[in-house]
């Protein structure tokens, strides 16, 4: 019997189940009928050239890449901020203000999209791309802390401590020794913010207004038949797309925590 | 004369990290803390012909509460959470075990990566795929006439509260086997050796030394579950169908078709207050396991 035996077997099973719509999808993007059902009938991919002929899809597309990069860039700016003062330094109220940050990750996500809707209408924001971002980059910000804080953890207060010795400024410390350090940490932080932002519907649905994000479009086509196999043919291409960026951010997180000494721990939670 | 340099270093590193932090604090509280105070004020407020009128008043708890339908969408909501969260939890901590004991530790971080992948993709379309697989003609009717279990398909599985929880705990697998693994991993593998030398089965062993050091694992799980999945949207829309709505569907409905905020906030407060309710007790219950735990 191999190591772990059941469990093993348990596990895989496990992961059957977890994958098993993400390997549905491509059988039905390439399937050669509208009905999203078994029998499949023959393969094509006209719902792939489709995609080519929908203005709308593309209008969706856009806005989505530019909040994905915006919410990206602003939640680990923010995170690196935050992550920083949690692990390098101790202050009153600390436990209460990561507390606060963190919160988005376990809040019930509508109660935080219809918070910031009323907000928004309150002071007469007018909802658009913009007003998203603004969300995105609250549920955004959780992860990146999650993921940095790891990478700020592990690095040696005596690096830092020898560069002042050496007489450089807190500054400069901190874009000679500290950054570079941490840079494989930032860059997988803005990898997987981004796939969250560009996965991302309750707040875009709530926030975004007359315009239309990635998901919010996909969540409008569901309600005509005849154009779900276009949208399956989408989700491959956003599941490649995904699991590409995960990937890559995962490579980054491993290197930065061998660059720092640390011990991998795993995972990004 | 050093004691007061230390507190002056002291001072000076508290207000450096205050500094740090602030941006974040700062946004946090803006666009978090505020609006949650916002619509914590609207559902004491009414709405008036497009306006909001500013007085208070419990008129909108009191509606929400008397209307029949609202608490069976309620109960409802808490019914399909807590049951997410059993075999949620349940399911995922021999996953969780098996990662932490049983794979080689450079293979870890493998594993667990396999297992967050589908968490982060395309969330919509995974819901809808469920809808596919669990459907009239879908994959698991298919297989079980298939292997002549069945004669025709079965119904119970589609548009209905099963379909929300088995759609709800794939959501959320990820999220339950991390906290377990973490927790089990920080347990010091002598105690098990301890135990066993002490005469304790392998099972006993389980239970009297993993079991209850994992439990703050376990405990996180449960809370980081069944938290968020009272106020999913998605999943009760597209599997639920009419008799498997949920709570976030009514706050949408206050909010988006009939733009009653402070109706919608009254609602939203409520769901959130039961919730809150609910995790406090659970943590009551298994306080012992976390004494001692920072």
């Amino acid at each position: 019997m191999m190591k772990g035996g059941w469990f093993r077997v348990y596990t895989l099973g496990y992961l059957i189940f977890l994958y098993a719509p993400i390997l549905l999808l491509p059988l039905f993007a390439f399937n050669d009928a509208t009905v999203i059902a078994f029998p499949l009938s023959g393969a094509t991919t006209k719902w792939f050239e489709k995609l080519w002929l929908e203005p709308e899809l593309h209008r969706a597309l856009k806005n989505s890449l530019i909040i994905a990069s915006c919410s990206a860039v602003l939640a680990t700016t923010l995170g690196i901020f935050a992550s920083r003062a949690s692990t390098r330094y101790s202050f009153p109220g600390k436990a209460g203000i990561m507390g606060m940050i963190m919160l988005p990750l376990v809040l019930p996500e509508i109660i935080l999209a219809v918070a910031l809707l009323a907000v928004m209408l309150g002071i007469g924001l007018p909802l658009s791309i913009f007003t998203v971002i603004l969300g995105h980059v609250l549920v955004c910000t959780p992860f990146s802390i999650a993921i940095l804080s790891a990478a700020f953890q592990s690095l040696d207060k005596s690096l830092e401590e020898a560069a002042y010795d050496l007489g450089e400024t807190p500054i400069s410390t901190f874009r000679l020794i500290i950054l570079p350090l941490v840079m494989p940490g930032i860059i997988s932080s803005l990898l997987i913010t981004f796939t969250i932002s560009l996965d991302e519907f309750i707040m875009a649905f709530f926030l975004a207004g007359n315009e239309n994000t990635l998901p919010v479009y996909i969540l409008g086509q569901f309600r005509f038949p005849q154009n779900v196999p276009v949208i399956m043919a989408l989700g491959t291409i956003l599941v490649c797309l995904s699991i590409a960026l995960l990937a890559t951010a995962e490579y980054f997180r491993r290197r930065g925590i061998a660059k720092t000494g640390g011990k991998d721990t795993g995972g990004f939670l | 004369m050093q004691s007061r340099g230390k507190a002056r270093f002291r001072g000076s590193e508290a207000a450096n990290g205050l500094a740090m932090i602030s941006p974040t604090a700062l946004y946090a509280t803006l666009l978090l803390a505020a609006p949650l105070v916002t619509i914590f004020l609207y559902s004491f407020w009414t709405d008036g012909y497009l306006t909001i009128v500013h007085e208070f008043t419990l008129q909108n708890y009191i509606d929400v509460w008397s209307n029949e339908a609202f608490r069976a969408v309620m109960l409802r909501s808490l019914g399909v959470s807590l049951a997410v969260t059993a075999v949620t939890v349940l399911t995922a901590f021999p996953v969780a075990y098996f990662v932490s004991f049983h794979v080689h530790p450079s293979k870890k971080s493998l594993w667990l990566f396999l297992i967050t992948i589908p968490f982060w993709t395309s969330y919509l379309i995974r819901v809808f795929l469920w809808k596919v697989i669990l459907g009239y003609n879908g994959v698991v009717n298919s297989g079980l006439m298939g292997l002549g279990i069945t004669d025709e398909p079965v119904t119970f599985i589609l548009y209905n509260v099963n379909s929300v929880i088995i759609t709800l705990a794939h959501a959320y697998a990820p999220f339950a086997i991390l906290p377990i693994f973490v927790a089990l991993e920080k347990i010091d593998r002598s105690f098990l050796e301890a135990g066993r030398d002490l005469g304790e089965s392998p099972f006993m062993t389980f239970i009297r030394v993993t079991l209850p050091l994992a439990m703050p694992g376990v405990i996180s799980s449960v809370l980081i579950v069944f938290i968020p999945t009272i106020g999913d949207y998605v999943t009760p829309l597209l599997v639920g169908g009419p008799e498997g709505r949920m709570v976030a569907n009514l706050i949408e409905l206050s909010y988006k078709k009939l733009d009653n905020y402070p109706m919608g906030s009254a609602i939203a407060i409520s769901a959130m207050g039961i919730v809150v309710a609910v995790s406090l007790l659970f943590l009551f219950l298994n306080r012992r396991y976390l004494k001692g735990g920072k």
